[in-house]
């Protein structure tokens, strides 16, 4: 037990060392050494969590002297959520010798070692804080490195931006759970985990506490305005980061709260519909998006979203006395964590080969880069196929557990029963997805290049391509066998419930399924193979190469290709959403056409249309206050002391 | 030795069947325009003389472009093993295999969808985009109308589905609705009048024809053939629901499902010769009809 806990510190310890050592040393052999830092970190850590999945009992520790009383505790749900923070920073560290050379960005390279190996630790020592001033503690150290890293590179007015959005966000986050934290202390007066088990404040503010300071930080709608631009402006293995790990901590922080309070059947509804909620409409803003990395944000939206989903039907499983459901919308769900972290992540490292070979995020100056980085194209394709919940990949199998869970849900009494109708919301996710990733990978990869940049580029650098590759393989491995994963995703859907009392998870329902996928995935490999036979018995005539046909137009340009705006716009139009989107035309009709242009953006309805008009509602509204104030001292004295009575008189009523 | 019969006749029947169907659905459309048309077997020659043939390749192309149609027919193949035909579960059948054989349906278009802006050509992105866009927008109906299978089968696997939700209590007006939406998403999801056209001729008005404008050869056989069986999924879905109860003799049963998918493809045919092809713009407003109709017919069945 000792051991398990002590594994988990030494891999915090390996991760705050890791960045210590990267900032210390302007060396490429320290960033090396880091590196191996960060990945002895993530094999302890792993090792850790393996203690935790056997051991069944969780692994505690009390140091009595520390913050009144810090406990640590390792359990399934804990152990689960280790792995993905600790695998993705071991491999972003692994992608940053390649990409984020110290040799030749020198300040901005050591800068990123340390605040990356800070949130890392920051992350771990979250996951096994046992009481509420560790976990904040913890959780601030997680978000003021992640501004940081946002912030690496300081230059750009976009990263600026960026950050100090995300820097509001996350305090608003921060303030919301200390909140949070203080109501529920108050009845018990412990900040303990342990002694909030089972409470019931029964306080709508409660609920809106813990859903404002979790839902900011795993960026649901409409808490996601911070995302997109955090996500782009940040460099590619820092928003991978992001995306994959830190967004998960906002599920984490939900469901261990929430595995720890009674909870009424509201808050099951309001959890699944924000989930469906995100889900779709973070798709849909997906799919309006031409920058490559705005595009993924917004799926990480979608994937929350997704999530969310499964936890609301494990919270409603709960209060309806449905253990089935139970261990399939959570299940689902952790599952789903794990997967988004390891194919996001991909498709961002992906983003990050294609920025660095071409210069450029935006989707409509790609094109034809399969030809020059097949590696990154091919790894950039599993990971499209996974996050479109394709099979055999792995992002199919944890949506099937959500699926199996909604089914389930439909054959219950007449309440429960209408939350399976979420599986539509899904079915049309997973739909819009795939449409929206064949458009990205059609356009980054395939035709030909549409500017310079694209007809030029380089593949990926080593360590680059193997960080790709691992994430590839994981992403296969997952979903041809989730077998593997199951005793893992068993230890954490039993850990979740800690309410004095709780029944056991029916776990036979999601172990099943898995069995199942694991003999769908190779049935298609042997397909695959049995089709690609007659290919290849049949193709023995002469096969030319030539030009694309044009339908006897004789000269095509790849600027003719179908961009990212044209394959999507006949989708957008069709979809009823709020969808701003700004076009510019300027294209004549006369029988002598001139040059003409066209441009389409387009606008978070969250942050660019309500938040910012807001905000500079308020400033104005605080400049005209300003005038008013400035005629006179006199005037202004005058209001000082009429405040001060009315005060005197409030507090004399009492 | 019957068991083993009626498992090869399982089997011909997902496998050979299917390109009889599309010369069944040319053939009445031909003699509903006062031609003879092409003999029925007309498919099969086809598929025989493309394997044999050469293939044409663009420059601009990559492995992808000969991975899609490879990667196409396994998926549909795949789905053929989740299928039930003929009242008989199909070979892989466990609770949820139904979202495995949608998303199968799904990884065989989003191959074919990458395939074709492989070519770089705009057509073809035309194509894709429309494909991607109609398919995404069934979804909905698809899903409300296999929910609304399961709840009356009150079991998720397919076979469940399709042989136990006729025979549930009451299910007559939801299974029509159902019916009526899978037989509008078929027409959709298989680029059939009034939402593609398969016989037209210019580029510009069709979906799933102009995506693989490129292709040829034995890749176009594997497309030609995977476009075959996934009619077959969806009218041996239907098939399956209006196979009668009655009749217990698993090999009647085959025979009865076999007339029953070719009296479903002279339907199309039928369509197909009656009624003209929807305006691009027209077509979400069908695919969202479908859905409502099945979200009916979920509903009826949630009371």
């Amino acid at each position: 037990m000792e051991l398990t806990l002590g594994l988990a510190g030494a891999a915090v310890a390996l991760a705050s060392a890791s960045g210590l050592l990267g900032f210390a040393f302007e060396r490429p052999a320290a960033q090396r050494i880091a590196a191996a830092s960060m990945g002895t970190g993530a094999a302890c850590a792993f090792a850790a969590a393996g203690r935790a999945f056997a051991s069944g009992v969780p692994a505690t520790m009390t140091f009595a002297g520390w913050l009144g009383g810090a406990t640590l505790r390792l359990d399934g749900l804990s152990a689960l959520f280790l792995l993905p923070v600790f695998a993705i920073g071991a491999l972003a560290s692994l992608y940053g010798v390649g990409y984020y050379p110290v040799a030749e960005l020198r300040g901005k390279a050591r800068r990123w070692q340390l605040f990356h190996g800070v949130a890392i630790a920051g992350m771990g020592l979250l996951l096994l804080a046992d009481d509420a001033l560790v976990f904040l503690v913890a959780w601030e150290a997680m978000a003021l490195a992640s501004f940081a890293l946002v912030l690496v590179e300081d230059e750009r007015a976009e990263a600026q931006r960026a950050a100090f959005v995300y820097l509001a966000a996350t305090h608003v986050a921060t303030l919301a759970l200390f909140g949070l934290f203080a109501l529920l202390a108050r009845p018990s007066g412990s900040f303990s985990f342990a002694s909030l088990a089972g409470e019931l404040p029964g306080s709508p503010w409660l609920l809106a506490l813990l859903g404002l300071g979790f839902g900011v930080k795993a960026g649901a709608m409409p808490l996601h305005f911070w995302l997109p631009d955090a996500h782009a402006a940040a460099p590619s293995h820092v928003s991978a980061l992001l995306s994959g790990v830190v967004l998960k901590m906002g599920v984490y922080g939900l469901l261990r709260l929430s595995g720890l309070l009674e909870t009424p059947a509201s808050w099951g509804w309001v959890v699944l519909a924000a989930g469906a909620t995100s889900a779709l409409l973070g798709v849909v803003f997906a799919l309006a998006q031409h920058d490559l990395k705005r595009l993924l944000a917004y799926h990480s939206v979608e994937n929350i979203g997704i999530i969310l989903m499964g936890v609301g039907l494990a919270l409603l499983g709960r209060t309806y006395g449905e253990g089935a459901l139970v261990a399939l919308g959570l299940g689902g769900a952790i599952f789903h964590v794990l997967n988004h972290a390891t194919f996001k992540s991909l498709l961002f490292f992906g983003a990050g080969a294609v920025q660095h070979a071409t210069g450029s995020r935006q989707l409509d100056r790609l094109g034809g880069l399969a030809r020059r980085m097949p590696v990154t194209a091919l790894c950039f394709l599993v990971g499209a196929a996974a996050i479109s919940g394709l099979p055999p990949l792995n992002g199919f199998a944890s949506e099937l557990l959500l699926y199996l869970g909604f089914g389930r849900a439909l054959l219950g009494r007449s309440a429960i029963a209408f939350a399976g109708l979420a599986a539509a919301a899904l079915a049309l996710v997973g739909g819009l997805a795939a449409a929206c990733f064949a458009k990205a990978f059609g356009v980054i990869f395939l035709g030909s290049p549409r500017g310079p940049a694209a007809a030029e580029a380089h593949e990926a650098k080593a360590t680059m391509r193997l960080s790709m590759a691992i994430l590839a393989a994981a992403c296969a491995l997952l979903g041809l066998f989730p077998s593997l994963i199951r005793g893992a995703l068993r230890s954490a859907v039993l850990a979740w419930d800690r309410r004095p009392g709780a029944p056991p998870a029916a776990w036979a329902a999601p172990s099943a399924a898995l069995g199942w996928l694991g003999v769908v995935g190779p049935l298609l490999l042997a397909a695959a193979l049995l089709a690609w036979a007659i290919r290849r018995a049949a193709g023995r005539a002469p096969s030319p190469t030539v030009a694309t046909w044009g339908c006897g137009y004789p000269a095509p340009t790849p600027r003719m290709q179908y961009t990212s705006s044209s394959f999507a716009d006949l989708l957008l139009r069709a979809l009823p959403w709020p969808i701003v989107r700004h076009e510019r035309s300027e294209l004549s009709a006369a029988p002598f056409p001139a040059r003409g242009s066209f441009s389409s953006h387009a606008e978070d309805p969250v942050l660019d249309v309500g938040l910012a008009a807001a905000a500079h509602a308020f400033g104005a509204g605080a400049r005209q206050l300003r005038r008013a104030q400035r005629p006179s001292l006199h005037a202004n004295v005058l209001v000082l002391l009429l405040v001060l009575v009315s005060l005197l008189a409030w507090r004399l009523r009492w | 030795m019957i068991p083993v019969a009626l498992a090869l006749a399982h089997a011909a029947l997902a496998l050979l069947w299917p390109p009889l169907l599309l010369g069944l659905i040319g053939r009445v459309k031909a003699r509903l325009a006062g031609r003879v048309g092409p003999p029925l077997v007309q498919p099969y020659r086809d598929l025989r003389k493309l394997l044999q043939k050469g293939s044409v390749y663009s420059r601009t192309t990559s492995w992808l472009f000969r991975a899609g149609p490879v990667v196409g027919l396994a998926a549909v193949l795949c789905a053929l093993l989740i299928l039930p035909v003929g009242g008989r579960p199909g070979p892989l059948s466990f609770p949820g295999d139904f979202v495995a054989l949608v998303y199968l349906l799904g990884v065989a278009r989003f191959f074919t969808v990458l395939a074709a802006l492989d070519t770089g050509s705009s057509f073809e992105g035309m194509g894709a985009a429309r494909e991607v866009t109609f398919s995404s927008l069934a979804e909905p109906g698809l899903f409300f109308c296999l929910l609304a299978l399961g709840r009356m089968a009150s079991g998720w696997s397919l076979s469940r589905m399709i042989s136990l939700a006729p025979a549930s209590p009451g299910a007559g007006p939801a299974l029509v609705l159902v019916g009526v939406a899978l037989l509008v998403i078929a027409l959709a999801e298989n680029a059939r009048i009034p939402v593609d056209d398969p016989a037209t001729h210019l580029e510009l008005t069709m979906i799933h024809e102009v995506m693989v404008l490129d292709h040829g050869g034995p890749d176009l056989a594997l497309i030609s053939y995977g476009a075959a069986l996934k009619l077959f999924v969806f009218l041996a879905l239907i098939a399956g629901l209006a196979l009668p109860p009655g009749l217990v003799d698993p090999g009647l049963r085959l025979v009865a499902f076999a007339a029953l998918t070719a009296a479903l493809a002279v339907a199309i045919g039928l369509v197909e010769s009656l009624m003209a092809r929807l305006r691009l713009v027209n077509v979400p407003q069908l695919l969202v009809g479908a859905a409502v109709l099945s979200g009916f017919g979920l509903i009826l069945v949630l009371r």
